[in-house]
């Protein structure tokens, strides 16, 4: 994400870290093209669910502050 | 620590068992009336759920709220704020009165009379499953009854989503009005949030302090953990892109009173809702609303887990760098690289920080004997696991911790959707993918349907969800009010957390049970008297008679 520090880390596993906005990398090419195929049938899956005007009903919900 | 150690409430100390309970606010959304008023909107949601409670138990669902021992402007630290310097949303002691001129001044004579037969707006209602629903400023909301495991804390927060669901379709019903839908969010991403709270009971001997410094750390982490995910960054959402916390962006103190504005990482609103010598209620505001079941379950969890490492004075002894500014920088850094600085000089990222917790907190329910799968406490093993598994994956396998990590599943979601459709994030789709996420129709919310296709994972099953949509948790004082509630729907005048009024047939008078000990007036102790009595009268005798909650 723009603008983020980079700084070092001690993370436990530092090879693991991906950039954001990329997949992470699979350890296997198998398991790899399994996850994809997830992903698709999520996306074809809620391609019929979504409400039809994006821009509409993004804008209309509004709400006013809670707790 | 002996492993025969019982905590002051009578739970087995040093793991998560605690007793708690959940608050949701849902986002309201009524599609054919925009600009229609929330709060009026909200109390139609009551009101549907009313009608349908009356209809099953063919009576009054009379059960108000008693408001006898509120006191939302006593503060943790050891004082009060005056009431007439206090900013009104803070008057949650208040019955809120929505006035004929309010909804008029809303929406015009055509509403008020399309309302003119119906029942007067209902703010309030206790439900027969100990739960309060009701209005809270614009947005209706579901506090769950006190529980005493993170498992049940799920179970009774699922059964909110089920109670507001079957109000969302009577409403929808009702062609004449349209529908109103809810959504199990925090923010319109325009600059609104309203809350998801959580509530533990911890002994009053615990010094407040004690409690600042222990949960600071760990609540700028623990949205690692149990975020939600965002499209948009600041409040306003105006900035594109991904972070991980729905409310993150809306916190500016460290530590303070108020919730609805300058909200602090620790809310200090000092109403125990029980012994007031004995214990306190810690309300905790820094959360997102859950609609993984998993994110949940470790919400609940690993807090309960770290307020016992606090009481034993075992919590890592780290304190955070400006931690409103160290919370924002973790919540926009969804590659999990930003580092936290600590006031002795170290540099941690997020997930190193919840490592901490984790050890220390496995150890101590190692040392108390309440951490074994088998002969432990029964819950304390399975948090600790799923706990370490979710840092784990998170540091090594993005992938399957888009299985549950719910920030990452959605995430997952609104990648796949960018690579497909080449969207930037300020794509109005992947706005609705963030809201649709968490509408609560199992048919149109896309968080249920990843569940009910497996890729989202579930702990607990619809049938049970089902059960405690109707039904209070046996093993606290919710048990005694939601059965009274089931039991004699028409003689329940009120009820609140630390009470049941009573109104007995054929008087004026009516009678104030107190209920102050949460873990009394459980199944096991008043089961029989419910048994042994099915009028009301004979009830109230024996039950007055005995004190037996």
């Amino acid at each position: 994400m723009a603008g983020q520090e980079q700084k070092s880390s001690q993370s436990r596993d530092e090879n693991e870290d991906v950039d954001p906005g990329t997949p992470a990398p699979a350890p296997a090419a198998p398991q790899a093209s399994e996850a994809t195929e997830g992903v698709d049938d999520l996306l074809d899956e809620i391609d019929g669910v979504l409400e039809s005007n994006a821009e509409e009903f993004v804008r209309g919900f509004v709400q006013k502050g809670g707790q | 620590m002996p492993s025969t150690e019982h905590g002051p409430e009578g739970l087995p100390a040093g793991g998560a068992l605690r007793v708690m309970g959940s608050e949701t606010e849902y986002g309201i959304h009524a599609p054919a009336t925009p600009g229609a008023n929330a709060t009026y909107l909200s109390s139609q949601v009551i009101a549907a759920y009313a009608k349908l409670t009356r209809e099953r138990l063919h009576a009054s669902p009379g059960a108000g709220w008693d408001y006898t021992d509120e006191t939302p402007l006593r503060d943790a630290r050891g004082w009060s704020v005056r009431r007439n310097q206090a900013h009104p949303d803070l008057l949650t002691d208040l019955e809120p009165v929505l006035t004929a001129e309010g909804v008029a001044l809303a929406h015009g004579p055509a509403e008020l009379e399309l309302d003119g037969d119906q029942e007067p707006a209902l703010m309030n209602l206790v439900l027969g499953n100990g739960a309060r629903l009701y209005v809270d400023h614009a947005h209706p909301e579901y506090s769950s009854p006190e529980v005493t495991n993170p498992l049940d804390a799920v179970l009774w927060d699922s059964a909110g989503d089920a109670v507001v669901l079957t109000a969302v379709r009577a409403l929808s019903s009702d062609s004449e009005r349209g529908p109103i839908n809810l959504y199990k969010n925090n923010t319109d991403g325009k600059g609104a949030s309203y809350g998801s709270h959580e509530n533990y009971l911890v002994p009053r001997a615990v010094p407040f302090t004690d409690l600042v410094r222990g949960l600071t750390p760990f609540f700028v982490t623990r949205q690692l953990v149990c975020g939600a995910g965002r499209v948009g960054l600041g409040q306003d959402g105006r900035t594109p892109g991904y972070q991980v916390s729905q409310r993150a962006d809306f916190f500016e103190a460290e530590v303070g009173l108020e919730t609805t504005m300058r909200r602090p990482i620790i809310n200090t609103r000092d109403e125990p809702h029980a012994v007031a010598d004995k214990y306190r209620r810690l309300h905790v505001i820094v959360g997102d609303a859950n609609c993984s079941h998993v994110a949940n379950y470790l919400k609940f969890g690993t807090t309960a887990l770290v307020l016992s490492l606090v009481e034993a004075g075992a919590a890592p002894e780290i304190e955070v760098h400006e931690p409103v500014g160290a919370m924002h920088r973790l919540s926009h850094d969804t590659a999990l690289r930003e580092t936290v600085r600590l006031l002795d000089g170290r540099r941690l990222t997020g997930l190193e920080v919840q490592w901490l917790y984790l050890e220390a907190a496995a150890k101590l329910a190692a040392d108390a004997g309440v951490a074994a799968e088998h002969g432990g406490d029964g819950h304390t093993a399975t948090v600790l696991r799923l706990w370490e598994r979710a840092l784990t994956d998170l540091e090594t396998d993005q992938d399957a911790a888009s299985g549950y990590i719910e920030w990452m599943a959605k995430q997952r979601v609104l990648e796949g959707y960018r690579a497909r459709d080449g969207l930037a994030w300020n794509d109005a789709r992947l706005g609705l993918i963030d809201i649709q996420w968490s509408d609560v129709r199992p048919e149109r919310g896309l968080a249920y349907r990843l569940i009910s296709k497996g890729s989202l994972e579930r702990l607990v099953d619809d049938r049970d969800i089902a059960r405690a949509a109707i039904d209070p948790p046996s093993d606290t004082r919710a048990w005694f009010r939601g059965k009274s509630i089931q039991r004699f729907p028409a003689n329940v005048a009120s009820a609140s957390w630390d009470s049941v009024v009573f109104s007995p047939p054929g008087s004026y008078r009516l009678q104030r049970v107190p209920t102050r000990e949460p873990l009394r007036g459980t199944r096991a102790l008043t089961e029989p008297l419910f048994e042994g009595h099915k009028d009301i009268q004979g009830f109230l005798d024996a039950l007055l008679g005995e004190h037996q909650t």
